[in-house]
């Protein structure tokens, strides 16, 4: 499968956006000047669930500056409302605390903003439901969970395995509501064009311009090359951008209140709180059992947790269980309570991320219950083939990544017996989880090939740069497909102008563009020889891979952490991690050291702080900016360092490549809450691991 | 926000004088607080009278060895200052550990002492809270209150005071200097700060229109050169206190007996909070890790706990008795 041989791929070539970037010449979706704009800011509701029984705009309206007040009784009807997370502004219903409700057009933001506290809204409100239990009565098997997988899953006799295991590990993890929270707020500028082909125009923050517009295009009755969609540079991601949300819709319902003015509309911090997707919370039953000799025999892992009640979002959280170990008798399930919550949705690798967590802490468990050393435990349970599939692993190098790690970090130096290594007053314990992400690949991108003349090329598809380097990485692929320089390739994306790409989502995204630009290469070469004239061109869609079928493609990882744990106020600092990790190729070393470390630092804060906090009595959520939700700042973040196994994917794509976006995130946390019980013998099973959950075992562990 | 207007005062007087003609003004200093409520609806003034730019902005010592600092001092410069360094480690400790460098190189000294709760319930005009809206009622009880008060509560507001400096300021025994428009006046800063009661919208004694003009701090002794500040908090940075300890100590050096004390705490009140109890433990006994839990437990044995702050008691516990104990070793 792999025919691309790499030149440019695998050099660190510095990023050809980083100048723009850093002279703050790279525009983001709200810089895009556009002539006379207008500002937009929303009203949310005030209540989680109700039905609005007055609206009154009049002080807003009368503010000078204001140009449209929109509410559910005037704003335009949307052609479709299927999808009741984008039925902004349809009916008076309330499904959510923070649900949009309202919108101000105003000459400035600040105006904006001041008339929408102007906008009052009576509501007629019932107490709200948004607490996930275990014990719920309601709790109900969603039809698959994302994106496409069986809901539940079983082989064996896990109940009849697990009574005749003379070592079980049987707990129970959970893992908070969290947010994406990227760098750039969710941004769009709108502009409503009555007398022009496209006649929706808009620059959107987003990890897809042709996902937006697909969307998009029937609310508003449009075909789809009415809508244009432009997006060269997008501040982060992390999955909340992977689809269009409400805010969007927004955005073009006020231009089009007000059009051939351009409307624009950035999100508050505390707005992304309510209208961007977040994680669910979880509730994951772990059942672990194996013989002395550490083979597992029985696999359970039954999950629970929440949706939003106007669209169903099933994070996936127990299918990384599904092939990471060998046992006999294995079962996974899915459960989801209906909320009064906002709309879940995907943040940076759904499903693998909250399941290793669970599955690599009880593992933990059960290394500690057997005696084994973690990394035994997981080599002795390694299996041969997906024991999901039975079909042979593309390149399964879990061991591989363990034993490098495991050299590499010091491992031999770790006490096997937790709270028995101190310096002076803090407890030091080192930890370690396995990793696992998917390989995806996305049809439905086209590239379009270009010779401009004198070696000189342009190479066209609407694919994404969510700061993930693609900008970069796919020049670096055009350029080995050409047998050209980088420097001799141009390439366009973030526009739908061009030719159609998939969503940068499920580290799917440069495998996917990347074939489709091979493949439009040798669609060229086919049409136009070694010899081209100027201005010949191919356009070519992304091939199939028959291989998919074929193996099981999965990429790997290890994780090891070192904490200090203050032995008198419970404080958790990590001074060092680091990730190992088998991912296929490995396309610009620089940008993917960046991607890995930024997954990991994500899973540092997911396991030391994130937490969204929702109150019971009214469906808010409380904690909703960045002095509240915490992330792990500057001073958090170590020596944290991330290495990879020099390897090609012979079965994934002409590059070698598997998706690198989000394995960073996965086993992570796990790595450092099993250094934690290390270092203290504390067990903490409901993230995130903060001091007051160990107090007691400290104490316990002076007397 | 809503529309106001911004003067710049060109002395204090003026700026007090304005103020206090005016119900619906307000004195900006750096801004990092009230900026912020503004934008979030918590403050409504029509009138911001900015005082950073009087020249208040001296650090100097007083004839008799103590320390006068303008209210306009920044924090970072504050901190950096060598006198503060060599003679009150505590405060420089204290305003280190707080907020970011940016924020520390636009927060004053007055505006710090003057920050308001960062309850959430507080800055969420969308729920009920007797410190914004008086007798609306306060969201925080039966709420998300992990962040909140153990000591000196009331059924009206259960908020903690979120400075660290006014916690270093506290222990060091510091003086306020007022202006009103009835002239100037002097109180300790134990004296500023309030207790929620029943009217928790007032945090401290200020009337309106009465300004900050400097803070002064009593001349360096022995022990306020061996304060120190410690600050627990989830992340190494940028976050605020679960709790946080200010202390000295005076130790005997030839019986090892406690001469004198001073311990203040912050993070588990409405105001800083002098530990008067355990300081009371302390002087006359040994200097022992006995006797700081001893004393420790003296102060938190009126502590009232809810859901979600029980832990705020043995982690204050912990850390009082962690930095008496460093203290103690540090002199050896």
């Amino acid at each position: 499968m792999t025919t691309l041989r790499p030149r440019a791929v695998g050099t660190p070539l510095e990023r050809l956006d980083g100048p723009a970037k850093v002279t703050g010449t790279a525009r983001y979706a709200f810089e895009h000047p556009v002539e006379d704009p207008l500002y937009v800011h929303p009203v949310q509701a005030a209540v989680a669930r109700g039905r609005i029984t007055g609206v009154d705009t009049e002080a807003a309206a009368a503010c000078p500056g204001v140009a449209a007040v929109l509410t559910h009784r005037d704003a335009p009807r949307l052609e479709e409302t299927g999808d009741e997370e984008l039925a902004v502004l349809q009916s008076g219903r309330i499904a959510f605390r923070g649900q949009l409700v309202g919108a101000v057009v105003a000459a400035d933001a600040e105006t904006a903003r001041h008339a929408a506290s102007l906008v009052r809204i009576a509501y007629e409100d019932e107490r709200p439901d948004v607490e996930l239990r275990a014990d719920r009565d309601d709790l109900y098997a969603p039809e698959t969970v994302n994106p496409f997988f069986a809901t539940d899953t079983g082989e064996g006799d896990v109940d009849a395995a697990m009574e005749r295991a003379p070592v079980t590990v049987d707990v129970t993890y959970t893992t908070p509501m969290e947010h994406n929270n990227p760098m750039e707020p969710h941004t769009t500028v709108a502009v409503w064009q009555p007398d022009s082909p496209v006649r929706l125009l808009l620059y959107a923050s987003t990890q897809g311009v042709h996902t937006v517009r697909t969307a998009l295009a029937p609310l508003f009755g449009l075909e789809a090359d009415q809508v244009r969609v432009i997006s060269p540079h997008v501040g982060g991601g992390f999955g909340s951008k992977g689809m269009p949300h409400a805010h969007d819709v927004l955005a073009a319902l006020c231009a089009r209140a007000v059009p051939g003015r351009p409307v624009k509309l950035a999100l508050t911090r505390q707005q992304m709180f309510t209208l961007a997707g977040h994680r669910t919370p979880t509730i994951q039953h772990l059942r672990l059992g194996c013989g002395t000799d550490g083979r597992i025999t029985a696999i359970s892992h039954d999950v629970v947790e929440h949706t939003a009640r106007i669209k169903e979002f099933a994070e996936q959280t127990a299918t990384g269980t599904r092939m990471m170990y060998s046992a006999a008798n294995r079962r996974t399930s899915h459960r989801l309570a209906a909320l009064d919550v906002p709309v879940p949705s995907w943040m940076r690798a759904p499903g693998e991320c909250p399941g290793l967590f669970a599955l690599e802490c009880a593992m933990d468990e059960l290394a500690a219950a057997c005696g084994l050393d973690p990394i035994e435990l997981r080599v002795r349970n390694d299996p041969p083939q997906d024991p999901e599939t039975g079909r042979p692993w593309s390149g399964r190098k879990l061991v591989e990544c363990l034993s490098e790690g495991a050299r590499r970090f010091g491992w031999d130096r770790r006490a096997a017996a937790p709270g028995a290594r101190r310096e002076g007053r803090e407890l030091v314990g080192l930890g370690v989880a396995s990793a696992t992400y998917p390989y995806y690949a996305s049809q439905g991108s086209e590239a379009l090939v270009r010779h401009e003349g004198a070696g000189r090329w342009t190479v066209r598809i609407g694919a994404a740069d969510i700061g993930t380097g693609t900008w970069t990485t796919l020049t670096q692929i055009a350029a080995d497909a050409l047998d050209a320089a980088p420097d001799d390739v141009t390439l366009h994306i973030g526009d739908t102008a061009l030719p159609p790409a998939t969503v940068a989502g499920g580290s799917s995204g440069l495998a996917s563009w990347g074939s489709t630009v091979v493949a439009a290469v040798r669609a060229f070469r086919e049409q136009h020889g070694d010899d081209p004239p100027p201005g010949a061109e191919s356009r070519a869609g992304t091939p199939e891979n028959p291989d998919q079928k074929k193996y099981a493609l999965h990429s790997f990882g290890a994780h090891f952490a070192e904490v200090r744990v203050d032995a008198d106020t419970g404080e958790i600092r990590v001074p060092r991690m680091l990730g190992v990790f088998s991912a296929g190729r490995i396309v610009n070393p620089r940008t993917a050291r960046s991607q890995f470390i930024g997954g990991m630092t994500m899973g540092l804060s997911m396991a030391l702080h994130e937490h969204t906090v929702l109150d019971p009595r009214t469906g808010q959520v409380v904690n909703d900016d960045l002095a509240d939700y915490h992330i792990a700042a500057h001073a958090d973040v170590c020596d944290l360092d991330a290495v990879w196994l020099d390897e090609e994917d012979p079965h994934s794509n002409p590059m070698g490549t598997r998706g690198i976006g989000e394995i960073g995130i996965v086993g992570s946390p796990s790595a450092v809450v099993n250094a934690v019980f290390n270092a203290t013998g504390v067990r903490v099973r409901d993230l995130p691991a903060t001091p007051d959950k160990l107090l007691e075992g400290l104490d316990a562990l002076r007397a | 926000m809503i529309p106001f207007e911004y003067r710049r005062a060109a002395d204090a007087q003026e700026a007090v004088a304005t103020v206090a003609a005016r119900p619906d003004a307000v004195f900006l200093g750096g801004g990092t607080n009230l900026v912020d409520h503004m934008k979030l609806g918590v403050a409504a003034p029509h009138m911001l009278v900015d005082v950073s730019r009087l020249p208040l902005t001296e650090v100097e010592e007083t004839p008799g060895g103590g320390l006068r600092v303008g209210a306009a001092v920044r924090n970072s410069d504050l901190a950096a200052h060598p006198l503060v360094r060599q003679r009150y480690p505590a405060l420089a400790r204290a305003l280190l550990s707080g907020a970011s460098g940016q924020l520390r190189n636009t927060a004053t000294t007055g505006g710090n002492l003057l920050q308001r709760t960062r309850c959430r319930y507080f800055q969420d005009v969308t729920t009920p809270c007797n410190k914004r809206e008086p007798g609306s009622g306060c969201a925080a009880i039966g709420g998300w209150d992990r962040h909140h008060a153990v000591l000196g509560a009331s059924e009206h507001c259960i908020a903690v005071h979120p400075s660290d400096m006014a916690v270093g300021l506290l222990a060091l025994d510091a003086t306020v200097h007022v202006l009103g428009a009835d002239g100037a006046r002097s109180l300790p800063l134990a004296d500023l700060h309030r207790l929620p009661g029943d009217s928790p919208e007032r945090d401290t004694v200020l009337a309106h229109g009465e300004l900050i003009t400097a803070v002064e701090l009593p001349p360096a002794s022995a022990m306020t050169r061996w304060s120190t500040y410690r600050k627990v908090r989830e992340r190494a940075s940028y976050a605020f206190a679960l709790v946080s300890v200010a202390a000295a100590l005076d130790v005997d050096d030839d019986s090892g007996v406690v001469r004198d004390a001073r311990v203040a705490l912050g993070g588990v009140a409405h105001k800083p909070w002098r530990a008067g109890r355990a300081e009371d433990v302390l002087r006359g006994a040994p200097a022992t890790e006995e006797s700081f839990r001893l004393a420790a437990g003296a102060e938190l044995a009126a502590a009232e706990v809810r859901d979600g702050n029980a832990y705020k008691v043995p982690l204050a516990r912990n850390t009082i008795v962690a930095v008496l104990r460093d203290l103690t070793e540090a002199r050896r």
